[in-house]
């Protein structure tokens, strides 16, 4: 098989630089490097490498362990190579008798510390201790502890007949990865590594000399019950076999890697999956990613363990009511059965009676492929994406704005930003790459703002404070951003010049005149939205004169019913300030799964073909017409929850629904299973047997992001190459099985690979005209628009314009959602994610990772909880007017008083029990963030959640395979 | 749909377009639902409106003539 051959990954021995030139010589050979550079890294740059012990690229060089020494003419002594920076015309030799000298005493010092089972040791052939002990040519170790105690060493459990004080017993609490004391070099790689890269400072050293350790936590705590995120940065920088995977340990040195995409969130980071054969030993975060950086989070790092989880179903069941058990059948049949059941369908209830759902954690190639389907074979537009759920009204807000429906920047931007706005995002758990980047440039002394109604880890952790911290009431986020421009524009800090170039003026003036009304002002909204007005105003002011301001926002501005206005007073805000269309400013949504994105833009959504082109528009409808050589229904489509409501109204009937479980990711439950129960045909495409598949009538089994070929594009825009590490484990990529569905109705598609795929997208979607594997393989990734004008992409969006010509400002009213707290309901509940689970768990619950997250619990102040007489870990029932469900719950001032907080990570608590269905004005995408509701003491689980478990075992039964 | 859903969800289309400035905004109502929903939900909106439009922000009701009706 062809493997794509993984550019230059060295390590490079310290961080790159950016700077002026600097030409200087290393062993005789010149090399420029920029002005900062470390000797070191200009070494390297030449090709030649020096031994290194404590230095990796990774991490600012700390020059502790003098492997690294060189002598530089007209300088005194040996200085270390890695903390030396450059200067012109600087002559370096790496190579001396007297350097070799000290670096095999230094290599004899170590060694003699070490154990010597480098046959037997999880690192053996991937160590740089040995690596380095054989290119500094150690041949014997002098040093030898005294029998009689004294200095003694690390690595014997006894010595001399004795316990031996200074071993320390691995530590392997943490689910992934170890810690051997043993072999530690304390070169503190890693403790630079978890401050540096990943920003958690969960590791110190303690002690002094000798005596000194790597330490998670403070004393008695071991690396689970430390602060550690389970980043794997540690284990990343870590030379020895001290931090290890399990993995490794378990199966093995790897043998060959590829470069690959992680499946779980929109930061999209690079991974080599690194294996032997086909089994995945580890995955490692890719330093050539240009998303991440070489940086990872848990579940991308770790958590794909469910991809050989038991419960995977790997072939095709049907049944004709979802009161029988599953039948396990072949493909044929199954696919058989559905193509007739849908056909039958159309014939009897009319075209429009059945649609699809894609899926945003798959390809944008399936996606593209299903609403083709929907467009194509079952010639309607009933095509909606989980995209509706979280991110359609960033569709509407930006497109209206700005003109394209995507974030404006790349994430190496906030790299120069001064201000950060963040606004109902909590990225250090959901989006923790981003976070981490983000961090660092917070630890360099940019200022955060941020406005959610939790405190969440970015107000105040290790190392960071929030200048100012908005803990608004949930659904008051248009309150607030219009007083923030009020702000702005009453106090004449907007960019004038930035306005009347780049934007329609008259439009301005009129937005400014409604923003400036005095009943806007953070006074007249702080009662409404329990923000203090001059710490509200004090926000707008930094926001608007300190420097370059980039707003990040998430699902805590989308789901709400203004989600849409948020999204473009966010828009105002950034155009008014001249915050767009240069690094460092910009306005980011942050994307919930792998493929919001791509979901988005492969027109997934039932009024738009893909590039964000509305059906009504004959022109973009002949493009494909011609193509597919169908009449494309110029009506706009059903939107997911449209298609409930049909289906409870008797008038929409079958559904293929790809890789999204609507049953457990959707508000109001009851009403998604009584529109599920109406359909006469639902066919689920998953991995496992999701809770939307209790109501299914056919399965189709689902491959993992490692089993096939295709793209994802993250909140940069940017499109990754997924690889295909393994053979699909059902037989079939998910690319194919919908082509077999397709072609099962007639649909006569012959795509042989995903690439083929692109070709069609980018001949038929001007933004990605330019885009092909080929392109991919060269350059790594490209961030669309990828086209003529932009061959390799874009990774700053509106530089010398807006994409709609002038930047449109759009008067944002705040109108109070109808989910109102009263009496009965006097509490609001807002949702949201933790770190180690993703979405509704069904791949993270089937991973170590439950270690963290065992089970949702409801966050309530120690106030609301007192007044209730609720205790730490009480069982409370949660009720709002739509339903009711129990789970335990956590005191905790990280809410504010009058608000709660859950996840939705577990299928037996269904917060989405209890959400409503108010949804976003201009696009449907459901309240999420708002529900009014009770919480009061229970015993446990409520009626409803126990027959929802039953009805779920009923339907989840499988005939035994006829013999 | 629930008549009053559907009247929710109309109601809130127009809210927003009334806080607009300028001209036209119960067009823009109607282009709106046009873009939006789904034939058979303007086939269902049209009909609440055929029978007196109880409930319906006027802004709805003044567009309802530039409402697509659903082939
Ligand atoms: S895994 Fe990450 S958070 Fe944990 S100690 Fe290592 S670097 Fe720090
Ligand atoms: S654990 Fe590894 S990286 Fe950390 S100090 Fe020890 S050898 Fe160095
Ligand atoms: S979950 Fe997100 S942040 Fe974590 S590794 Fe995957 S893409 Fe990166
Ligand atoms: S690598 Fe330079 S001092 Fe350790």
């Amino acid at each position: 098989m062809k493997d794509f051959i993984i550019p230059d990954d060295r390590d490079m021995g310290t961080p790159a630089r950016q700077g002026a030139p600097v030409t200087l010589t290393v062993d005789g050979f010149a090399v420029t490097v920029p002005e900062g550079t470390s000797v070191m890294r200009a070494a390297a740059e030449a090709g030649l490498q020096i031994p290194k012990l404590c230095a990796t690229d990774s991490v600012e060089a700390f020059g502790s362990c003098r492997l690294c020494v060189v002598e530089i003419e007209g300088r005194r002594g040996t200085p270390a190579s890695c903390t030396t920076p450059v200067a012109p015309g600087m002559v370096v030799r790496t190579q001396s008798d007297k350097v070799r000298k000290i670096r095999t005493g230094v290599m004899e010092l170590y060694i003699s510390d070490h154990p010597l089972d480098c046959l037997t040791c999880a690192a053996n052939g991937d160590c740089e201790l040995q690596d380095m002990a054989g290119m500094v040519g150690l041949r014997d170790v002098r040093y030898e502890a005294p029998q009689s105690g004294g200095l003694t060493n690390h690595f014997e459990a006894r010595s001399g007949g004795e316990a031996n004080p200074q071993w320390m017993p691995k530590d392997d609490s943490n689910p992934y990865f170890t810690y051997d004391p043993s072999k530690c070099i304390v070169c503190s790689r890693c403790v630079r590594a978890c401050e540096e890269v990943q920003g958690t400072f969960a590791l110190t050293i303690q002690g002094r000399g000798f005596e000194s350790r790597v330490s998670a936590g403070a004393m008695g705590d071991d690396f689970l019950s430390s602060d550690c995120v389970s980043c794997g940065a540690c284990v990343q920088a870590c030379p020895t076999a001290t931090l290890q995977e399990k993995s490794v340990i378990e199966l093995g040195t790897p043998e060959r890697s590829v470069v690959t995409t992680c499946a779980y969130c929109g930061v999209g980071c690079s991974f080599k999956a690194e294996l032997n054969g086909d089994q995945v030993v580890r995955m490692v975060p890719y330093k050539g990613g240009k998303a991440n950086r070489g940086h990872s989070c848990v579940k991308g790092r770790f958590a794909y363990g469910y991809a050989a989880h038991k419960d995977r179903i790997l072939g095709p069941m049907i049944r004709e009511s979802i009161d029988e058990p599953w039948r396990e059948v072949g493909w044929n049949e199954a696919l058989e059965f559905a193509a007739n059941k849908l056909r039958g369908l159309q014939e009897e209830y009319g075209r429009r009676s059945i649609g699809v759902i894609t899926s945003s954690r798959c390809t944008n190639e399936e996606t593209y492929l299903v609403q083709k389907l929907a467009r194509q074979v079952f010639a309607n537009n009933n095509t909606d994406t989980c995209a509706r759920v979280c991110h359609s009204p960033t569709g509407y807000g930006l497109g209206q704005t700005l003109g394209t429906s995507a974030g404006t920047q790349d994430f190496d931007s906030v790299e120069q930003t001064d201000v950060v706005i963040v606004i109902g995002a909590n990225p250090t758990d959901a989006h923790p790459v981003f976070a981490s980047r983000l961090k660092k440039r917070l630890r360099a002394g940019a200022k955060a703002i941020v406005i959610d109604p939790r405190r969440i880890d970015l107000v105040k952790s290790a190392h960071i404070e929030a200048s100012h911290h908005l803990a608004l009431r949930p659904g008051t986020n248009v309150a607030v951003v219009t007083a923030m421009a009020h702000v702005i524009v009453t106090e004449g800090l907007m960019d004038e010049a930035f306005i009347r170039e780049r934007c329609d003026w008259d439009e301005f003036a009129e937005y400014a005149e409604f923003v400036s009304d005095p009943r806007h002002s953070p006074e007249a909204t702080e009662a409404l939205t329990g923000v203090p007005a001059d710490e509200l105003r004090a926000a707008a002011r930094l926001y608007a004169t300190g420097g370059n301001g980039a707003i990040y926002y998430g699902l805590g501005v989308t789901e709400h019913s203004q989600g849409s206005t948020t999204v473009i007073g966010i828009a105002n805000l950034a155009m008014m300030t001249g915050n767009v269309g240069r690094p460092g400013v910009g306005v980011n949504p942050l994307r919930g799964q792998n493929n919001v994105q791509g979901s988005c833009d492969m027109g997934s959504f039932p009024h738009e073909l893909p590039g964000y082109r509305h059906v009504k528009n004959a022109d973009v409808r002949a493009v494909f017409e011609s193509l597919w050589g169908v009449e494309i229904d110029p009506e706009p489509g059903l939107r997911i929850p449209n298609m409930l409501d049909a289906a409870v109204d008797g008038s929409f009937k079958g559904l293929y629904c790809q890789g999204e479980d609507i049953l457990q990711s959707d508000p109001d439950t009851k009403h998604v299973a009584a529109g599920l129960a109406a359909m006469e045909c639902v066919i689920v495409h998953d991995l496992f047997l999701n809770e939307t598949a209790n109501y299914a009538h056919v399965f189709l089994p689902g491959s993992t992001f490692l089993e096939k070929d295709g793209t994802f594009t993250n909140a940069e825009r940017r499109i990754n190459r997924v690889r295909k590490v393994m053979a699909p484990r059902s037989g079939y990529a998910d690319w194919e099985v919908t082509q077999l569905l397709a072609n099962a109705m007639g649909g006569d598609w012959s795509y042989d690979h995903p690439g083929q795929i692109m070709d069609e997208i980018a001949a038929t979607t001007p933004s990605f005209s330019g885009v092909s594997y080929d392109l991919l393989e060269e350059v790594g990734s490209v961030q669309w628009p990828c086209n003529e004008a932009h061959p390799e992409g874009t990774p700053l969006m509106h530089v010398d314009g807006f994409v709609r010509g002038k930047g449109r400002f759009i008067v944002t009213e705040y109108v109070a959602t109808e989910e109102r707290t009263g009496p009965r309901f006097p509490l609001l509940l807002t949702t949201g994610r933790v770190l180690s689970q993703y979405n509704v768990g069904a791949q993270t619950r089937r991973t170590e990772n439950v270690i963290w997250h065992e089970e949702d619990v409801l966050e309530i102040h120690p106030h609301d909880a007192e007044l209730r007489g609720i205790k730490d870990g009480d069982w409370v029932r949660l009720n709002s007017r739509t339903g009711d469900t129990a789970l335990r719950a956590r005191a905790t001032d990280r809410v504010s008083p009058g608000v709660v907080y859950t996840t939705f990570h577990h299928p037996d608590t269904q917060a989405n029990v209890v959400t409503t269905d108010f949804s976003d004005w201009a696009t449907n995408c459901p309240e999420y963030k708002v529900t009014a509701v009770q919480v009061s003491l229970s015993n446990g689980p409520t009626d409803w959640q126990e027959d929802y478990a039953a009805q779920a075992a009923r339907a989840r039964r499988i005939l035994p395979a006829a013999e | 749909m629930s008549p009053e859903k559907m009247v929710h969800m109309a109601n809130q289309i127009a809210i927003f377009f009334e806080s607009q400035p300028g001209e036209g905004q119960a067009e823009k109502v109607a282009d709106h639902l046009n873009d939006f929903w789904e034939p058979r939900m303007r086939a269902q909106l049209l009909d609440h409106i055929a029978a007196g439009g109880e409930g319906l922000h006027p802004l709805v009701l003044d567009g309802a003539d530039k409402l697509r009706a659903p082939a």
